[in-house]
């Protein structure tokens, strides 16, 4: 080792490299918000008047509309649910307390794609329904359209419920109970103690996870525009798919953006208050009543109602339709490519994402003063794909451009649309989307092990590089395989920031099933949607199997001391 | 002559507002068993730190067998050839005791360093655990592997951060014992860090006593107990009677006796005189001074007896070895002239 290297930071270039490759990530990462803001404000000025005479009126009050009604949903039943299943003792609520998570299995334009056809006038409900009541035509007798406002808040609603039942159930688990005893002794009713003390106490979790909820309504693209409900997130792509119109597409990401920023300042806020809930821990939680076996029915019914909409219903609809198709057409070429395209992509978005996670927690551990970078990381997480994908397609549009133009100008050949063309685009999205999963997991992972294990490691003759290696990566890799299923699931999952900006002729079980459902046509997607769902109930499973009931140790319960919340 | 193993030269570092080392100046010799002692928060295992490179100076220089490592330059943990026991003993949970002591010989030849670390596993009587997981260890055992894995690379200095202070009371004397004559046998330079004023006494042959990041006392342990600088040295080592006193032509009175004024006192007027309990004899024999017993705490090989003395406001704490009468009251007591403290 040399011995007169000249040090001016606080290590010597081996531990150097790593915070500076972070800050490169952190640039790299942020690069398509800073495009998003540079081509906003290349729009004309009476390009902006007309966005703000034609477009914005309605997807504003459209998308505040849906807000209020999602977030109002969600808060009733993720309480409601999360009380239920500490509160009181009933045979089935071990299984009640998992299974009232798996509606976050089904991503929101797959459950708008199953209700859509399910609730049918000819479909198989209201079909029922006539056959009730003695109906013969569909012109005689039918629900209120699904396609609706409303429908659009129930069934985001009850899907996206879960991001507050996992929070306000860990703070009613870690509730003192002799707080409620103390009500009680005081002449509360068992009600009227969950009104007066629980649930205020539980206030900011479900602001917590009211706020997530809204990101993920937010994000959606699929669901609000099946149903017909013209949200900002839907004006900004139809804004750049139909009217190719980029400025424009950019200035409505933009007003989305600072209504996020508006949902994170709330989360903030409300987590605030977490903090002095938090503090009695340490005290015996609540112990639930028993109840008689009625009640105890009654009860578990209740709480299968949100599990059977929002998990049972769609999942055996797509179950049945997706064997009628098999039945029918076997699984077709298209398919079966659709699917390496689909794991493909997500297992190159993952792995890129784990390994710059890996990159950022580490530096943040080797240098502190480096934690900012893991804040920043987590902007694309936070901001709804279509605005990501807008600013990928300017950031990379410009490089495409500029590549073109130089291979032309020097070798006089054209590269064409090098990034745009090959799916790197799609991985970049991603990646910005979900650093924040790999990034959080991994350095919760890292913060369980003692820093005197590095400082031994380095006393023992290993370079940072070397303890990296040797000791943090066996020792956390359960953390980072935990965040690499996380963020794989999201990547197959994703919807909008995929259908912007895939390469032609690319479609994966998502686009797929999407274009499907503009059209109005149900052929295979069914297979597609049935095989996203049965994906993404992994990471349910094993979230409750590493323990959601301990409010300590999940990866849920980390993510949300951060801030990031639980997508799944 | 040879070079100090350690030297630190206004060796600053500070947390926020607080200086956990102060413009810190030491030399520790080569093969000294160096004891760092002091209150939490004082500083010494910043200063361990900082001789290991896994923390480094705001200003000041250190060398290691006078290659600088820190100051001008700074070299990395990984080249000073330091080796470092933990006070949680950090052992690597996914290693084995075997692969935890082959940790830091990665760069020997494979045979060499599986012999080398068979021979410290043998030496420390610990081979039988070579395939043990750190989990599967008591406290005593962990120690032991940490200690192996420390020697393994053969380094010329070891620094240990409060290594007794996990175990208990029975086996913390024979482990350190254990500890301190392998230590000793294989010459190395070794800078132990505690808390405890007995460990720091019986420990090294020398004491650094230390407060607020500076050193307030350097000596062999007799020069610490026995003439201490100041009264709070005095303090950290045993508990202590404060009299109050009066400094007139070289001789101070208390209530208790006249002691000669140490040499170089030259001030005269109030002055506070310190006895240790074991300076203080007690007989129901007439003699000295008269007292009346307050309380008794029987300790064993000795006992502590509270008196109380007229013309004293406070209590004087006494440790005697001397067997005083169940029914005992009113007791006379003299105080040793050697053993009394003036500062």
């Amino acid at each position: 080792m040399p011995a007169s290297s000249p040090a001016t930071g606080l290590f010597r270039p081996s531990g150097r490299r790593w915070p500076g490759c972070a800050g490169l990530v952190v640039l790299v990462v942020s690069l398509p918000f800073a495009g998003l803001a540079s081509e906003a404000l290349k729009g004309s000025p009476g390009l902006w008047a007309h966005l703000i005479s034609s477009i914005l009126p309605v997807a504003l009050v459209d998308t505040v509309i849906l807000l209020t009604g999602v977030g109002l949903l969600t808060a009733t039943l993720g309480t409601a649910a999360a009380w239920l299943v500490t509160a009181y003792a009933f045979p089935g609520r071990r299984i009640l307390e998992w299974a009232l998570l798996l509606p976050l299995a089904v991503p929101t334009y797959i459950i708008a794609y199953a209700y859509l056809d399910i609730l049918h006038p000819i479909g198989p409900v209201q079909g029922a329904v006539r056959w009730l009541l003695g109906y013969e035509s569909p012109r005689q007798f039918r629900l209120p359209d699904i396609r609706s406002m409303a429908g659009c808040i129930l069934l985001l609603g009850f899907v996206l419920y879960p991001y507050v039942y996992t929070p306000t159930r860990a703070m009613f688990l870690t509730q003192p109970g002799n707080l409620i005893d103390a009500a009680r002794t005081l002449g509360m009713s068992r009600h009227a103690a969950f009104r007066r003390v629980a649930l205020p106490m539980a206030r900011p979790a479900v602001a917590v996870g009211v706020a997530l909820a809204l990101m993920e309504t937010l994000n959606d693209v699929g669901a609000a525009e099946f149903l017909g409900v013209r949200t900002m997130t839907v004006s900004i792509y139809t804004t750049w798919v139909t009217r190719s119109d980029l400025p424009g597409a950019s200035q409505i990401a933009l007003m989305l953006l600072l209504i996020v920023v508006g949902l994170v300042a709330f989360e903030r806020w409300a987590r605030r208050k977490q903090g002095y809930a938090g503090d009695t821990r340490r005290s015996r939680g609540m112990t639930p009543v028993p109840t008689g076996r009625l009640k105890g029915l009654l009860l578990l019914s209740a709480g299968l109602v949100p599990v059977l909409l929002g998990f049972v219903a769609p999942a055996t609809y797509l179950v049945t339709e997706a064997w009628k198709r098999y039945q029918f057409a076997a699984l077709s070429p298209r398919l079966l490519q659709e699917a390496v395209n689909t794991i493909v992509i997500a297992m190159l978005a993952t792995a890129v994402t784990i390994t710059l996670g890996l990159l950022i927690a580490y530096a943040a551990r080797l240098r502190p003063a480096t934690g900012w970078f893991l804040r920043l990381s987590t902007l694309g997480y936070a901001a709804p794909s279509t605005v990501v994908a807008i600013g990928v397609l300017i950031v990379l549009g410009n490089a495409d451009r500029f590549i073109d133009g130089a291979a032309l100008q020097w070798l006089g050949i054209s590269t064409g649309l090098v990034f745009l063309g090959s799916g790197a685009a799609v991985v970049y999205a991603l990646t910005v989307r979900f650093l924040a999963i790999s990034a959080g997991g991994i350095e919760a992972g890292l913060s369980r092990i003692p820093l005197s294990l590095d400082h031994a490691a380095r006393t023992l003759g290993q370079s940072p590089s070397g303890t990296f290696r040797h000791i943090h990566l066996p020792l956390s890799k359960t953390a980072i395989a935990a965040a690499a299923l996380l963020v794989f699931v999201d990547c197959v999952k994703e919807l909008p920031a995929t259908l912007l900006l895939r390469p032609l002729n690319i479609e994966t079980f998502a686009t797929h099933l999407y274009g499907e459902a503009a059209r109005g046509t149900y052929e295979e997607a069914s297979i597609a949607a049935l095989a996203i769902v049965a994906i993404s109930v992994l990471p349910v499973i094993f979230l409750s199997r590493v323990g959601i009931a301990g409010p300590a140790s999940s990866v849920l319960a980390r993510d949300n001391d951060h801030g990031e919340g639980v997508r799944i | 002559m040879t070079e100090p193993a350690v030297q630190l030269e206004n060796a600053k570092r500070s947390f926020g507002s607080t200086a956990a080392l102060d413009d810190l100046s030491l030399d520790i010799p080569q093969g000294d068993v160096l004891s760092l002692v002091g209150p939490s928060g004082c500083g010494k295992s910043t200063l361990l730190r900082v001789i290991s490179g896994v923390e480094r100076l705001d200003s000041g220089h250190v060398f290691l067998n006078g290659r600088p490592v820190d100051g001008d330059g700074f070299i990395e943990p990984e080249a000073r050839g330091v080796g470092f026991m933990f006070q949680d003993y950090a052992l690597f949970p996914h290693l084995s005791v075997r692969d935890n002591v082959l940790f830091g010989l990665k760069k020997r030849k494979r045979a060499d360093a599986t012999a080398r670390a068979q021979d410290l596993l043998g030496r420390l009587g610990i081979a039988h655990l070579a395939g043990r997981f750190p989990h599967a260890l008591s406290g005593g055992e962990q120690q032991r592997v940490a200690l192996a894995r420390a020697l393994a690379p053969e380094p010329g200095i070891i620094l240990m951060d409060e290594p007794f202070s996990n175990l208990d009371q029975g086996l913390r004397q024979r482990v350190r014992d254990e500890t301190l004559s392998v230590l000793r046998a294989s010459g190395t330079t070794v800078i132990m860090v505690t808390h405890d004023p007995q460990e720091a006494l019986s420990a090294g042959n020398r004491v650094v006593l230390m407060r607020k990041g500076s050193i307030v006392q350097a000596g062999t342990p007799y020069d610490l107990y026995d003439r201490p600088v100041d009264a709070y040295a005095a303090a950290f080592f045993s508990a202590l009677n404060a009299v109050p006193g009066f400094i007139r032509g070289g001789r101070v009175e208390t209530r208790v006796g006249t002691f000669a004024a140490p040499s170089g006192l030259t001030r005269e007027g109030k002055t506070t005189v310190f006895i240790r309990p074991d300076a203080i004899h007690v007989t129901t024999v007439p003699g000295d001074v008269q007292a009346r017993i307050r309380q008794r705490v029987f300790l064993g090989t000795t006992e502590n007896v509270v008196l109380e003395v007229e013309g004293l406001d406070q209590p004087l704490t006494v440790a005697t070895p001397t067997r005083l009468p169940v029914d005992a009251d009113m007791v006379f007591f003299s105080v040793l002239p050697r053993k009394v403290l003036i500062f």
